[in-house]
């Protein structure tokens, strides 16, 4: 499998999501750096556990929506205000505050297509996955029941790994 | 850390492992189709095709080869487009606000949920546009710079809302159901031994490998995508019930509408889901994981909205008499006791009365009966839609245009062209992607499942 850091690592297999969790702060504590912890499923307090900082991608998505809110107000004012202000059905539409009521359906929509579609392609690209891609899990069985932790080689490390109930331990 | 108090009934029954979840996932997907499965695509494929027949007569020939007349302009067409759009609500329902209200029980049903809402809602995107009559030109009711002034969209008007609306939804929809379907594809390439079925997994699981900091990502991402899709899903069918609401036609400008719509919407929403999911788990053997206590579970949801919609029915009728205007009250009565007395019957018994069963516990975890009362849910709310929609159109202010509306085969042919398409759609996805959120599903086998809820102490918190 195709990897880009060049550092020789040592991955560990493990059979269980509680075992896993108590390895990586077993490891951490012994001042070992766990870099990377692959799973079939998310494993709540991992992310806690490995020291990882907390997404900002729902920020993201807020401020994604904020754009949709403004491209909305945009479109509703030119079209319908400056560019061709139309009598319809003896309601005039000259100014955009008054008209504004009609316009909270479109600019809730446009609010939601943005964020949602914004946030997932941001999703997307930060963990770099697109059609194709090559898998990025080292080992196909951690998509099924198994779980790896991936740490850096160094003195002791193997034998860290095994008090910690790994089932397969392999340089790489 | 993994314990759920004994009260609640495991959600996944047996004595499975993460493996068994794997196993029992993918093996739609690397088996050969049961005979059912050919069976009833088949017939699907055929009502499809004879619908494709339909709507490419109906684009040649003009949509004076439906029954519409100048008095009924909206009939079958807006019938089964609210419909299918209601049905669709289900899907999001389930996996966007149980995942807001934490209910696990959603897990081993969201995912064909969510794909019948896609389904759903593609059927239910194509009567407007063949309602055009002139489809290529379908375009236009995006506000598109053109060479006609330029002459925008109006923004006033509730059917340029439903467009937004629905496009923002579908697409939304669809996102949403594929990031969850990434991680499962990745199972399923991740044991692919055929080299052709190996690639195009590959392809469709974008590269997923499960890191740590991609599941937290992806679990955010979930969580603000379902708080999106709620008021998503309630806006929608809030427009579609403006589309009628904000006319001046009797008996479609009442304010009940966007309520009494959501609420409709998610009645005929979980039956067509309690129809789809029943043969789902019958014939790709998934009895351990859609269980009776799932069954039962939307049985109470379809119970609590078909009261809902009931109550909203009754009001109805309440605000056209207390109301005074003797359009409204001619409208009502009509409805009831006038040339379409049969339809609007068959409403009030398929949604009103059939749903009451559903307070007996025997009758709601019973999967025959859960079976027949789904399809009469889905019939009971096509007639619904067919009485608001015709019955309200056929009586004109003008004596001299009253009409009736009789479909003609074009009509039919289309309709039933539609519920071919989605059966297509559903079953081809049944056999190609994992139906069960396997990767959910796995976050919650320590605390939900059978055997592992026997070997928890009662007392043992944590």
């Amino acid at each position: 499998m195709a990897h880009t850091e060049h550092t020789p690592v040592v991955r560990a297999l493990y059979l269980d999501d509680d075992v896993v969790l108590d390895a990586v702060k077993n490891l951490r504590g012994k001042g070992i750096k766990v870099k990377e912890v692959y799973s079939p499923f998310p494993i709540h307090g991992l992310d806690k556990a490995m020291g990882l900082k907390e997404t900002r991608i729902a920020m993201a998505a807020f401020m994604y929506g904020l754009v949709g809110l403004t491209v909305a107000i945009l479109i509703t004012s030119y079209m319908m205000n400056i560019d061709w202000p139309q009598n319809i059905g003896g309601k005039p539409s000259m100014t955009w505050g008054k008209n504004m009521p009609a316009f909270v359906p479109i600019m809730f929509e446009l609010t939601v297509f943005f964020a949602a579609h914004l946030m997932v392609w941001t999703f997307m690209i930060i963990n770099k996955l697109y059609p194709g891609a090559a898998p990025q899990n080292p080992d196909p069985r951690t998509t099924d029941h198994h779980f790896m932790i991936e740490v850096a080689a160094g003195d002791g490390v193997i034998d860290a790994l095994k008090e910690t109930g790994a089932i397969e331990i392999a340089e790489a | 850390m993994h314990y759920e108090s004994n009260v609640r009934e495991p959600l996944i029954l047996g004595d499975k492992s993460y493996k068994d979840i794997t196993v029992d996932v993918a093996r739609p997907v690397e088996t050969a189709a049961p005979k059912a499965w050919w069976i009833v695509f088949s017939i699907s494929l055929v009502m499809f095709l004879w619908g494709v027949g339909c709507i490419l007569y109906t684009i040649g020939t003009g949509i004076g080869v439906w029954g519409l007349n100048k008095t009924v302009g909206w009939a079958w067409d807006i019938t089964n487009f609210v419909w299918w759009v209601g049905i669709g609500h289900a899907g999001t329902l389930i996996s966007a606000v149980l995942l807001l209200f934490r209910q696990k029980w959603r897990m081993a049903i969201n995912r064909s949920a969510e794909a019948m809402t896609i389904f759903s809602v593609i059927q239910a995107g194509l009567f407007p546009l063949i309602h055009m009559g002139r489809i290529w030109m379908g375009y236009w009711v995006f506000p598109f710079p053109n060479q006609y002034g330029s002459l925008w969209v109006n923004f006033n008007s509730p059917l340029l809302w439903d467009v937004f609306a629905i496009s923002t939804y579908l697409t939304v929809s669809t996102v949403f159901w594929y990031t969850g379907l990434i991680p499962d594809f990745a199972m399923i390439r991740d044991r692919a031994i055929n080299p052709v079925q190996k690639h195009i997994y590959r392809i469709l699981s974008f590269g997923w490998g499960g890191k740590a900091k991609a599941w937290q990502r992806f679990e955010e991402v979930s969580l603000v995508l379902a708080g999106l899709a709620t008021p998503l899903v309630l806006s929608v069918h809030t427009i579609v019930s403006m589309d009628f609401a904000t006319s001046v036609i009797p008996g479609w400008h009442t304010t009940i509408f966007p309520p009494y719509f959501v609420a409709g919407a998610i009645f005929s929403g979980f039956a067509m889901v309690q129809t789809l999911l029943l043969i789902v788990r019958k014939i790709f053997k998934m009895e351990d994981y859609i269980t009776i206590q799932h069954i039962e579970m939307m049985n109470i949801v379809i119970m609590v909205t078909g009261s809902i919609v009931g109550v909203a029915y009754i009001t109805e009728l309440f605000i056209a008499w207390y109301s005074g205007v003797e359009y409204e009250q001619y409208a009502f009565l009509n409805r009831a006791t006038g040339p379409y007395w049969w339809a609007y019957w068959s409403m009030m018994t398929c949604n009103v009365f059939s749903p009451q069963f559903m307070w007996f516990k025997k009758l709601r975890t019973n999967l025959i009966f859960t079976f027949l009362i789904s399809i009469v849910v889905n019939i009971g709310m096509w007639f619904e839609r067919f009485v608001i929609i015709v019955t309200s159109l056929h009586r004109d202010y003008l004596p001299s245009s009253w009409s009736m509306f009789s479909p003609t085969f074009v009509d039919i042919g289309i309709f039933i062209g539609t519920i071919g398409f989605f059966f297509v759609l559903f079953l081809l996805y049944a056999r190609t992607f994992p139906v069960i959120a396997q990767a959910e599903l796995k976050t919650i086998l320590k605390s939900s499942g059978e055997s592992q809820k026997k070997h928890h102490d009662p007392h043992g918190a944590h």
